[in-house]
């Protein structure tokens, strides 16, 4: 469904120095720097797929995704998605899609959300029962009824970005393009829009390529991710897998009836956290189930639970380790 | 799937259907932001007082006897015609294109399935109703002072004047769309508009009726697109123009729509090139 090959792009930005008469010379004289926003990227994603697309701030995450919306010409190598090229914004291409991005809206600022859907439902010439089917199904899933007729510039964040997500579906587009889509929402709305993202995909087997911030949304809903940074593709493949092979320690945590000498605890791996009540040691895979025998026999355990390192920590772990590199070879180099 | 063929796009023929088939739904979005906007569009409405303030100094000049043809009526008149029908036929497109361009914010317009182009027109064509119900004062107060030269009371006259503020609509909304592209070059076409807008209020007949101008100014007013905005459509309505005079100006007007529409088109898909999508 989207076929991406050896894309870049990049840009070219006005640089000045901060201050007055930087501001005057550059009336003058204007230097521009051409920003490599992505390189040579490549990855497929097939019909029905969910892929969270994960990278530090500057990564080209969202200038990859709008790419693959259409809004940016690639500067070189081929994209497609269906049959299409995007930055020819075939209409039919536009009616396959949505982009879905957390800091931008497409609803209209000073009319009710229930104004653009009757706007969105003309212009995508989507038939009127559909459309108001499709929504009544969405507003009861994301729990809106009461928001859809209140001015937009009225709603809170979260509200705006649920009421955001009907405008976008209300065409049953088929590749989703979501950018920190839960941006805004509390802790239960974020985990009702996961549901509903994955229920949207079941659904109507959409492809979804998903960026957030929020590390659950990724846990939660994507088997595959891709990760990139500096415009690169670093790692491209299954989660836990990328978890495994980044941190290769497994998390253990115990519950215990009483305080017990941190020596002790040492002794089964590494930790990471220590009080009264909970002790999280880091422990290698390899050693696991011996740490765990002599865990129960040694210590006053009340609950033990074992997990991945969590995918906040794997990733700061990746982009650390490569920053280190980047660090040391530019010193070797220079 | 990258070997799968693209399929042909559709053609201007069904790209115009789908437009026409949303455009009523658009209007009547357009007209509800109007509406949510009315402080603002009223306010905006006032800033368009220079016609008056013209007519009241160019009613005190006619006193002491006519100035060329004009005597006071005729100001009036004309003033009057030229509030009418810069309120009916101007918008404000290039400073949303510039802004949406600079801020990002058209990438919300380049998802959608139809050009942005007819989505602006959509947008300014639907303060029109509300326009005509704010001069329509003004238009009566025409009628009763002019009524014995309006039109030259001819059936074609009527039909070119309406003919002319369609012409004139959409002459002023490619030059702006022509200009508001711009933007997508350089960091902000406003500067350009400004300039624009500055010879447009002498060579439209905005200011001055074109009568009134030195004769070298005049020449460069009778060939220029800004006549063609503003001061031809005045002329046919208050019986200025004959009727072959008219269908000549008529003639001329659309061809600088067809004109300007091109070049328009024409920036913009070089300029959608250009585009950041900054700010998300």
């Amino acid at each position: 469904m989207i076929d991406v090959r050896n894309l870049s792009k990049s840009y070219r930005v006005h640089k000045r120095a901060p201050g007055l008469g930087a501001a005057l010379r550059s009336v003058l004289r204007r230097k521009y720097e051409v920003v490599q926003a992505v390189e040579d990227l490549s990855f497929q994603i097939a019909e029905g797929e969910r892929v969270g697309f994960l990278g530090p701030n500057g990564a080209g995450k969202t200038t990859t995704l709008k790419v693959l919306a259409g809004l940016l010409h690639p500067t070189s190598g081929s994209v497609r998605v269906g049959s299409y090229v995007p930055h020819e914004r075939d209409p039919r291409f536009l009616q396959l899609i949505t982009l879905v991005m957390g800091q931008k809206q497409q609803l209209l600022w000073d009319l009710p959300p229930s104004e653009t859907y009757a706007m969105n439902r003309a212009i995508y010439d989507i038939p009127r029962a559909q459309a108001d089917e499709t929504v009544r199904k969405l507003v009861e899933l994301l729990e809106i009824g009461d928001l859809v007729d209140k001015p937009t510039r009225q709603l809170s964040l979260g509200e705006r970005m649920k009421c955001e997500l009907v405008a976008a579906l209300l065409h049953r587009p088929r590749v989703l393009f979501l950018d920190e889509p839960t941006i805004g929402l509390d802790v239960s709305m974020q985990a009702k829009m996961r549901d509903f993202i994955r229920d949207y995909n079941e659904r109507f087997g959409a492809a979804v390529l998903l960026t957030s911030h929020y590390m659950d949304d990724v846990v939660a809903l994507c088997p595959r991710v891709v990760v990139i940074d500096h415009g690169h593709l670093i790692y491209d493949g299954n989660l836990q897998e990328l978890a495994r092979r980044v941190r290769p320690d497994k998390r253990m945590t115990l519950r215990l009836s009483r305080l017990v000498d941190r020596a002790d605890l040492e002794k089964l791996g590494t930790v990471v956290s220590a009080d009264a009540a909970q002790v999280v040691l880091s422990v290698p895979h390899a050693r696991l189930s011996a740490v765990v025998q002599s865990a129960l026999s040694a210590l006053p355990i009340v609950d033990l639970t074992i997990e991945e390192a969590p995918l906040e920590e794997v990733m700061r772990e990746l982009f650390g380790a490569r920053e280190k590199e980047a660090r040391e070879a530019s010193r070797a180099h220079g | 799937m990258s070997g799968e063929a693209v399929p042909a796009r559709p053609g201007f023929a069904a790209d115009l259907a789908r437009v026409a088939k949303a455009f009523p739904t658009l209007l009547r979005v357009g007209v509800s932001e109007v509406v949510a906007y009315r402080a603002e569009f009223l306010v905006w409405i006032l800033t368009t007082n220079m016609p008056l303030v013209m007519l009241a100094i160019w009613h005190a000049v006619a006193a002491d006897g006519p100035v060329g043809h004009f005597d006071q009526r005729a100001f009036t008149t004309y003033y009057l015609g030229v509030l009418a029908v810069r309120l009916l036929t101007s918008n404000w497109v290039v400073w949303q294109l510039s802004m949406e361009i600079r801020d990002g914010t058209l990438s919300a317009k380049l998802l959608r399935p139809i050009h942005p182009i007819y989505a602006l027109a959509a947008d300014h064509l639907s303060a029109v109703p509300m326009r005509a119900l704010v001069i329509s004062p003004a238009a009566a107060i025409l009628a009763y002072v002019g009524w014995d030269r309006l039109l030259r009371h001819d059936g074609v006259l009527l039909l070119v004047f309406l003919a002319s503020l369609v012409g004139a609509w959409l002459l002023i909304f490619f030059t702006m769309i022509l200009m508001g592209a711009i933007a997508f070059f350089i960091e902000s076409s406003l500067g350009i508009f400004e300039l624009w807008l500055g010879v447009h209020a002498i060579l439209s007949g905005y200011l001055v009726p074109l009568e009134a101008l030195p004769h070298w100014a005049r020449s460069a007013a009778d060939v220029l697109p800004f006549r063609f905005m503003l001061g031809f459509p005045v002329e046919a309505l208050v019986g200025l123009l004959s009727r072959h005079d008219a269908l000549v100006a008529l003639a001329a007007q659309f061809g600088y729509v067809a004109f300007f529409g091109a070049a328009a088109v024409g920036v913009w898909r070089v300029g959608v090139r250009h585009f950041s999508a900054y700010g998300g």
